[in-house]
């Protein structure tokens, strides 16, 4: 049985007699210890996918769901209070922007021993010892005086590792890293992406990893989903897509990392953009921007066909062999 | 926090020297000068006249009077009162603990109803509570002090009977005077009675001088709390599965309260002017009734005096909330 399975999710925003979709019947199973990547550009419902599964869509969105099970427990049955029990403690989640994502009126200290208090409890000798622990396994330096800091005391990277030592104090067994190294600088986005996967396979965490860099992707996860406006387009293990892109669209994310366009004048690109909340098209949703779209394509929606791991919403897959039906 | 505290009162100065050139300028500004206009329609002598400028000091060039005045002020001395020939000072010292009971009472009032209403609208945003607290206050808002407190005194005193119309203590009790105040100096008599009669004195004069205090700090709560709610860090907060009365009572609220306390400093200076209209109504023995009065006599001096006294109170308060805000907000101090 997979740690966290998710069935037919949909959240929609808007009124109910013009919704927006955010994200459209989407299935995602991880196992325990397991690295799951989800990428895709802006606004193709990563994040908001992740947020109706901490519960945190607030009215006006709908979250609406055939199953959403953590440890075989169902999440959307379970009392409001039982399900906030689980997050922070059982589920964790670190955001795009350590910076705002800290309290400035709390320091460091503050934060990690409110976490602790209000999901382990303990004296406050006790807290604070486990908070300095927790800063060192971050590899925060000198994390005595960091304990007293104010947020705005702290550099990007550094929120970060604040970020980090919060989600994992009550050893969480599914982590959320929402582009956890979008907003930092580069040569601190591989410190922090280390740092995460080293306390996942330390811990053996589920790590689910939600970013728009496929190169971070490659290097980390077991499988990946692609999701584009709100949809799934394609999953599969990472060897498989990396080499062997059913969907034009992982193509064309492929195609367009600036690894991969070495020795050219301009970087590939997807013409177009992601369609907005009322001009979704009547067939595949790519279509517009799809390099080998056909008739069929502008008029019918395909479905996700394929047994998992390996599935592709797509009428003319790239290695339609490697498709079992 | 030194530094702080250090830079805060180095701001004073200037400050202060601008509401004594004011006060000071106040009463070159009337027509004549100001011998003239305290004789009134009468007419003077011009020998007299020229008498009276001297005994005053009001034939020394300019400069030097201010210099004068302000030495003066600043050791405690505001002149006489022209009509009592009392010294000014003492007969503000004498007014302003019923002025700062009353003042203190509706601040509480404001504080204690208005921030509370705020979070709950802010909480239940578009609700029919949030369209309730926020037309109540808009309303309440609006309502000139005099009307209002007129209305108050008309329906709760005339209709129903159940407080007194004007004073600050029914006739039979005398407490003796040690803080100024009623409500303590009567509990420090053990006088309940007494307490009770100063008590029922308050309850209108406090609402009618606490609603637009109260109506400010409702809609300044909410909007500050609705902005803190969209922030990341509730949103984080929340994600590490706190309570919703912990995030918002503690995480949001105390980010809200940072632009609060601000506006709660700033509403001293409408209570002390709120205060002038409020006395004056419920002949509430302090201040604001004695200023109105010296206006009335044409008793400059105390007009003078009072006007650089609130002033000087104003700006003490708000350095007292500057101080506040250094401690509720972190990235002052640093």
């Amino acid at each position: 049985m997979p740690l966290l399975e998710i069935k037919n999710l949909s959240v929609h925003f808007g009124t109910p007699e013009r919704p927006v979709v955010a994200v459209e019947k989407l299935d995602l199973a991880i196992d325990a210890g397991e690295v799951v990547g989800i990428v895709g550009e802006s606004g193709s419902g990563k994040s908001v996918t992740s947020l109706a599964l901490m519960g945190l869509i607030d009215a006006p969105g709908r979250v609406s769901a055939d199953a959403c099970s953590f440890d075989g427990r169902d999440l959307l049955a379970m009392k409001k209070r039982e399900r906030r029990k689980l997050l922070g403690r059982d589920i964790a989640m670190i955001f795009q922007d350590p910076v705002t994502s800290l309290n400035p009126c709390f320091t460091v200290g503050d934060h990690l021993t409110e976490t602790l208090a209000v999901h382990e409890g303990g004296s406050r000798k006790a807290l604070r010892a486990r908070a300095l622990e927790l800063l060192r396994q971050v590899e925060i330096p000198d994390p005595e005086r960091r304990l007293a800091a104010y947020p705005h005391q702290l550099s990007g990277g550094m929120s970060q590792r604040v970020m980090i030592a919060l989600a994992i104090a009550c050893n969480p067994r599914l982590l959320i890293a929402d582009e956890p190294t979008t907003a930092l600088d580069v040569t601190v986005q591989a410190q922090v992406l280390e740092l995460l996967l080293r306390l996942q396979r330390e811990r053996g965490m589920a790590l689910m990893l939600i970013t728009h860099d496929l190169g971070v992707i490659a290097e980390t996860a077991h499988r990946v989903m692609v999701m584009y406006a709100g949809q799934v387009m394609e999953t599969g293990t990472a060897d498989d897509l990396f080499t062997h892109p059913q969907h034009p669209y992982t193509e064309a994310l492929l195609s367009a990392l600036p690894e991969n366009n070495v020795g050219r004048e301009r970087l590939q690109t997807i013409p177009g953009m992601v369609p907005g909340a009322f001009d979704r098209p009547a067939g595949c949703l790519l279509a517009p921007r799809c390099q080998y779209a056909q008739a069929r394509c502008q008029s019918e929606r395909p479905a996700l066909r394929g047994n998992p791991p390996c599935q592709v919403r797509c009428h003319f897959p790239l290695h339609a062999d490697g498709i079992k039906e | 926090m030194i530094a702080f505290l250090l830079r805060r009162l180095g701001v004073l100065i200037p400050t202060f020297i601008g509401i004594t050139l004011l006060v000071f300028a106040l009463i070159r500004l009337i027509p004549g000068d100001p011998v003239e206009a305290m004789s009134g329609e009468r007419g003077m002598e011009a020998s007299r006249h020229a008498e009276l400028l001297k005994e005053f000091g009001l034939d020394r060039p300019l400069p030097v009077q201010y210099a004068d005045y302000v030495y003066k002020a600043v050791k405690g001395d505001l002149g006489r009162s022209i009509v009592t020939q009392e010294p000014v000072m003492r007969e503000f010292l004498d007014r302003f603990p019923a002025t700062f009971e009353l003042a203190l009472c509706a601040i509480i009032f404001a504080v204690v109803i208005g921030i509370p209403a705020g979070i709950l609208a802010a909480f239940k945003r578009n609700s029919v509570i949030d369209y309730g607290v926020m037309s109540v206050s808009l309303a309440g808002y609006s309502m000139p002090i005099f009307w209002w407190a007129l209305l108050l005194i008309l329906f709760f005193s005339v209709q129903l009977g159940w407080t007194p119309v004007s004073g600050r203590i029914a006739i039979e009790y005398d407490p003796q005077v040690v803080t100024g105040m009623m409500l303590v100096d009567t509990l420090l008599e053990g006088d309940f009675e007494a307490f009770r009669s100063a008590l029922s004195h308050l309850i209108l004069p406090t609402i009618a001088l606490g609603t637009i205090p109260l109506a400010t700090l409702a809609r300044m709560t909410r909007s500050a709390m609705l902005e803190v709610l969209g922030e990341d860090y509730v949103r984080a907060a929340r994600a590490r599965g706190l309570s919703p009365l912990r995030v918002v009572g503690r995480h949001a609220l105390r980010n809200a309260l940072i632009p609060v306390i601000t506006v709660i400093g700033l509403q001293v200076g409408t209570l002390l002017a709120g205060a002038i209209l409020t006395e004056t109504i419920f002949s509430w023995p302090g201040i604001g009734k004695w200023m109105v009065e010296a206006i009335h006599r044409r008793d400059y001096p105390v007009v003078q005096g009072g006007i650089l006294m609130t002033a000087t109170i104003v700006i003490l308060v708000n350095l007292i909330v500057d101080v506040c805000y250094g401690i509720v907000n972190p990235r002052i101090r640093h």
